[in-house]
């Protein structure tokens, strides 16, 4: 089987803080992880390289630097690396995204895609769906459980109060959940081969012409555009009442109302 | 000079520093207070490559170097000192003297699952009688036919009741003084050798160290480490990569507990003010942090010089020397800076003050390393 | 020409689920500004289901599909059949709730037919000058707020956050156009084999995951005297947790333990009842996005860290809050 994981190298947006005389966001010194969602579709993809021996690529769409995110994928037992990168890819949003790295699928064999559910620094879910729309192919989102075995797939199909156990046949798109699975750790002598032994393979714009239309690259290709962006006011020291019981409830009911709480 | 880590480097340290932070750190606490040696992490450190991080493919090793090793003792050592001297025992005072001196049907035999983590190792040199003074070895090998009998007691040896593989020690001349010393490889399971009291510690209280005892110990012939007589020489050089080890434990705890108080004292409010702001707060922890970087410097040149084959023990002499009483000073102002919260067990920095003692005594005193740098000096 | 405000009302079991309520309150409110209509949009709903209540809730007509291929999720059939009203109705907007299935939904919708999907929004408004509508939404893990636009692709789509937008003012007299739909489903659109749906028993807690916690401490006095947390959280939809005081005296589990050496959480609402705010407590919640403490000492720590702090009796002030918010939701559902 081969399958195919698409990985995201984000910001760990659990770790940005506010700078509160300036109200805006400190990026500096945030480390780049590889987006959780897609180090479990990695994991995934590892565990029936285990069982079933499968060949395990992993492609990423970014800047050059995304290439130590490929690297780490390498070192946690990933066969391939490609990093799909050029200026024209810039700005993107879903639509344009998804398009682009459907363009890059084409040109690689594949049985199963495997994507995250959502990147923690864009937080939209969205590009997983449209990559499989893209080619053509069935998509099953939110998997907290995942099988293969003999061109199909078998997965948990998870919901807000349900789950499905479905079966799709290959080739299909399937969206993994960071509780998926406890990604594996790199090894020590992982590592070493990632940059000693093994190679990332660097895609451009002329490596995909072929299966992309360029209207849909980049920020010229992105039906969505981002207006503004401003932080959340800080949370300063709040307003203490001391009051009776009844009126304390009303002030509480009418804070909660006001934060749709209830 | 490059001051950069390679990007090899930085990975490593990544990895190290999120394995700690998930699989180490949260147990590091129970580790101390049940004082049980930590087993299931290290099934762990073996699954990742912790056990053979300096040894090439060929033997099982990762294939990665001496500093690597020394940067992961160092980042499990700021969770929980006791992991880190499991690892670094095995490693410098095990597997590594194997590496260097062993046959190649010693080293498929021993080194291979040693480096896999398949065998955990122990080193056993030091004797109620023979401390700082390892020459004055009662440990006696007698050879017979075609094997040793060994006779004697090892004291205060680390890994001991959970290591597979021993390299013990032992007088086969006891006319020639040190050069009448042997180095042996005994399997936990040979006839004659057992695993005898465990010792309840200040510090490191998860790391088992407990006597040896030899009674009759029937060790093959073939398990002679090097020559007979050539003993002495291979436990010095073992010490000198133990060294490297435990400065990197030393330079880890008072990373740790700098990295601990910082937390604090941001959190922490006197007088209507976080006690980050006070300049007492901020000088202490300055000089905390210069001098646990100046032991950085030392201990990643020693692992360094290790690595280029060139004669290190002066490095791994100074390296110990100064990260180890940088440990003890940084985790005594930790304590203070911490204030009465800091006595409690609450906080991990009481038990980084305990654990930090030992490295000023083990693996070569404070007063022995001094004695190597002077005669490297060629002062006298 | 597009036109008209699209809602995607979501069923489960033939239940109209709260988020597509809330979508029709603020459906509506876009409709009336662009002088257009809003039509619901429901599909797998049990035939002979009445749809008169979306009409009462502010949509002018629904448009219904009732086929048993679409009674459980499945993401080709209900793409089809959208997709096929988007082509032939031209939709100005067309809203979803951030749903496990919205959100499998949409994105597949989307690209269908070539046009902008925000996700995940908060706040939807008609820019005045343009008549686009502009989309915020959190990014960046929620530490900052997008405000996007699609501006040459119709529909323009977007997720909706549950539980952000108020519920719509019912109106029983409201008039509106039922519109019953078909779809041909063949094989191929049935491309994934559902072997069993498995709904949902009682779920083990993990706090970490609570919308809203009420969470109690050493001011609480008692296990049983939890029990009050207990009712409000449930009345709001929430759980109970607990600071380090109380799991040591045994009044609650570890797994409710916030703080140091317990939990981190990050609710949207942190209720600190009889909780001194210990540094060590305080660690494990200080960003939560609205803290509301209740405590008899006014001289507490814990009033240093809230949004809005009550100085007095939980136990007076916890039972009549749950009562307030009971009979609050009571008026909702009817």
């Amino acid at each position: 089987m081969k399958i195919v994981v698409c990985i995201k190298q984000v910001p760990d947006t659990t770790e940005v803080k506010l700078d509160p005389k300036t109200g805006t966001l400190i990026r500096e010194g945030i480390p780049s992880i590889i987006n959780p969602d897609d180090k479990a579709g990695i994991e995934a993809a590892l565990r029936i390289k285990e069982e079933t021996g499968a060949h395990v690529t992993v492609l990423s769409m970014g800047p050059p630097q995304a290439d130590t995110a490929l690297r780490e994928a390498l070192a946690m037992g990933a066969d391939e690396a490609i990093l799909l990168t050029d200026r024209a890819f810039g700005g993107a949003d879903t639509w344009a995204t998804s398009s682009t790295l459907a363009a890059a699928l084409k040109k690689i064999p594949y049985d199963l895609v495997i994507t995250g559910r959502q990147a923690i620094d864009g937080d939209t879910a969205q590009v997983g769906p449209q990559i499989a729309e893209h080619l053509g192919i069935p998509q099953v989102s939110y998997v907290s459980e995942l099988h293969a075995k003999g061109g199909s797939i078998t997965a948990k199909r998870d919901f807000e109060d349900r789950y499905h156990l479905i079966k799709v046949a290959c080739p299909c798109l399937v969206t993994a959940l960071a509780e998926l699975n406890k990604p594996r750790y790199m090894s020590v002598g992982g590592i070493m081969d990632a940059y000693r032994e093994r190679q990332v393979t660097v895609w451009t714009l002329a490596d995909i012409q072929d299966t992309v239309d360029p209207a849909n690259l980049g920020l010229k290709g992105s039906p969505t555009k981002v207006k503004k962006s401003f932080t959340k006011a800080a949370k300063g020291s709040g307003e203490t009442f001391s009051v009776g019981a009844d009126e304390a409830v009303a002030i509480i009911m009418e804070k909660l109302r006001g934060k749709n709480l209830i | 000079m490059n001051f950069q880590l390679s990007k090899e480097h930085e990975m490593l340290q990544k990895m190290y520093r999120e394995f700690t932070e998930n699989e180490v750190k949260p147990f590091a606490e129970e580790v101390d207070e049940k004082e049980e040696f930590p087993v299931e992490t290290v099934k762990k450190l073996a699954r990742y490559g912790f056990l053979g991080i300096p040894f090439p493919k060929e033997c099982g090793g990762q294939g990665a170097d001496h500093l690597a090793y020394a940067m992961a003792v160092e980042e499990l050592s700021k969770a929980c000192a006791t992991t880190g001297v499991i690892v670094s025992a095995h490693t410098s005072l095990c597997a590594s003297p194997i590496y260097l001196f062993g046959t190649e049907e010693q080293k498929q035999q021993y080194l291979t699952p040693l480096a896999k983590g398949e065998m955990l190792g122990a080193f056993g040199l030091t004797e109620p009688g023979a401390g700082t003074d390892a020459g004055g070895q009662q440990t006696t090998a007698v050879l017979a036919e075609d094997h040793y009998i060994l006779n004697g007691t090892k004291f205060f040896i680390t890994n001991a009741g959970y290591a597979d593989v021993y390299m013990i020690i032992a007088m086969t001349d006891k006319s020639k003084g040190t050069r009448g010393c042997s180095a042996f490889i005994v399997e936990k399971d040979f006839p004659g050798f057992s695993v005898g009291k465990k010792e309840k510690k200040l510090g490191i209280k998860g790391s088992s160290t407990c006597e040896l005892i030899l009674e009759d110990c029937i060790v093959p012939k073939e398990n002679l480490l090097g020559r007979e007589g050539e003993g002495f020489r291979i436990a010095m050089r073992t010490l000198d990569g133990g060294r490297v080890g435990i400065a990197a434990q030393a330079l880890g705890i008072g990373q740790g507990a700098v990295d601990e108080t910082v937390k604090y004292v941001k959190e922490r409010k006197q007088f209507n003010k976080r006690i980050s702001q006070f300049q007492n707060t901020q000088f202490q922890l300055a000089d905390m942090q210069t001098r646990v970087e100046a032991s950085r410097l030392l201990v990643y040149q020693a692992a360094c010089g290790e690595d280029c084959k060139q004669p290190f023990a002066h490095l791994a002499a100074m390296a110990k020397l100064y990260a180890s009483e940088t440990a003890s000073d940084v985790t005594r102002r930790a304590v203070q800076l911490f204030g009465g919260y800091g006595y409690t067990r609450e906080y991990p920095v009481e038990r980084m003050m305990r654990d930090a003692k030992i490295t000023e005594i083990y693996e070569g005193t404070s007063e022995v390393q001094r004695m190597v740098i002077a005669a490297w000096m060629k002062i006298n | 020409m597009s036109k008209d405000v699209y809602i995607f009302v979501e069923q489960r079991d033939s239940k109209i689920q709260k988020v597509s309520l809330e979508l029709l309150g603020k459906g509506r409110e876009l409709a009336d500004k662009l002088g257009q209509r809003l039509v619901a949009v429901v599909l797998g709903m049990e035939p002979g289901t009445s749809y008169q209540k979306l009409i009462h809730d502010g949509a002018d007509e629904v448009v219904y599909v009732e086929d048993p291929v679409l009674a459980e999720y499945m993401t080709e059939p209900y793409a089809k059949v959208l997709t096929a009203i988007i082509r032939e109705r031209q939709p100005e907007i067309l809203l979803f709730g951030a749903t496990s299935v919205g959100r499998d939904l949409a994105p597949r919708v989307s690209a269908r037919v070539h046009t902008g999907l925000t996700a995940d929004c908060t706040s939807l408004v008609i820019d005045e000058e343009s008549n686009h509508l502009l989309m915020t939404r959190p990014a960046f893990g929620g530490n900052i707020m997008a405000t996007i636009a699609c501006e040459n692709h119709r529909p323009q789509m977007a997720t909706v956050r549950p539980g952000v937008m108020g519920l719509p003012v019912k109106d029983e007299t409201r008039i509106g156009v039922l519109t019953p739909m078909a779809m041909n489903f063949d094989k191929a659109d049935q491309n994934v084999e559902i072997l069993s749906v498995v709904r949902s028993v009682e779920k083990t807690v993990d706090i970490m995951e609570a919308g809203i916690l009420v969470s109690g401490g050493r001011g609480v006095g008692g296990p049983e005297k939890f029990d009050t947390l207990r009712e409000l959280a449930s009345a709001l939809g929430g759980e109970v947790a607990s600071s380090r005081a109380a799991v040591d005296a045994g009044w609650m589990e570890r797994e409710c333990q916030v703080g140091q050496t317990g939990k981190t959480v990050r609710p949207g609402c942190y209720i600190a009842c009889g909780i001194s705010g210990a540094i060590q407590h305080v660690a494990g919640m200080e960003s939560s996005d609205y803290i509301i403490a209740i405590n008899k000492n006014e001289s507490a720590p814990i009033f240093d860290t809230c949004d809005l702090g009550i100085v007095g009796d939980l136990h007076v002030i916890i039972p009549k809050l749950t009562q307030a918010v009971k009979k609050m939701k009571e008026s909702q559902e009817s």
